[in-house]
């Protein structure tokens, strides 16, 4: 006959053990931040990885070709505070880009605007990598 | 510098975005697949309709 307390004690060790976040669910999300679609790489999710890292760092570097603006930490108007957002969930890129001043001096083309969502947006689609590898690491997803 | 046309940017944003949204917001690599896809599609055709938009308003 199953004694009920034991089986409390044991429901309760299962809720912890699977409260406690594993190290891959704080690496993963992390690693993934600071190299595009490496949080997949790590999973042993190649072939994601490697298409996710392709189409995000292909879209930093193209708005970066394009003269976009890449933004500072800022306090001024609304957009350009959350534009330094957008551009900071790049990780790795927007560390880089800023470390060595990519930044265009004179822009002189009406597309740089474009280059300037492209880096946006590259950094926006990134945090979404990292939150699936998030994702992946925790078993919510395969 | 990167020269790149209007349409050229707006269709190779709509490539890099369908891939990141095929891959993370699906489960198996068939669904993946279709709904990049179907992502693509929605992104180039918004901007054929709006860019046939604007034309109609400008005439």
């Amino acid at each position: 006959m199953a004694n009920p307390t034991n089986k409390t004690s044991e429901d309760s060790n299962n809720a912890a053990t699977s409260s406690t976040p594993s190290a891959m669910s704080v690496i993963a999300p992390a690693v993934g931040w600071l190299v595009p679609g490496a949080g997949h790489l790590v999973q042993r999710r190649y072939g994601r990885g490697v298409l996710l890292m392709a189409s995000i760092v292909s879209m930093y570097m193209i708005g970066i070709g394009m003269q976009g603006h890449v933004y500072s930490p800022n306090g001024g108007d609304l957009l350009d505070i959350l534009s330094f957002l957008g551009d900071a969930c790049a990780g790795g890129l927007y560390i880089v880009s800023r470390a060595l001043d990519w930044n265009p001096g004179l822009i002189t083309k009406a597309t740089a605007d474009y280059g300037s969502k492209f880096i946006v947006v590259a950094g926006l689609l990134n945090f979404i990598s990292a939150a699936d590898a998030y994702h992946i690491a925790i078993g919510k997803k395969q | 510098m990167t020269q790149i046309s209007h349409f050229g940017a707006a269709v190779l944003f709509a490539l890099f975005a369908s891939v990141v949204f095929g891959i993370t917001q699906k489960q198996t690599t068939r669904d993946m697949v279709r709904y990049g896809l179907y992502c693509f599609a929605l992104f180039v055709g918004g901007v054929i309709v709006a860019g046939w938009a604007m034309w109609l308003l400008r005439h």
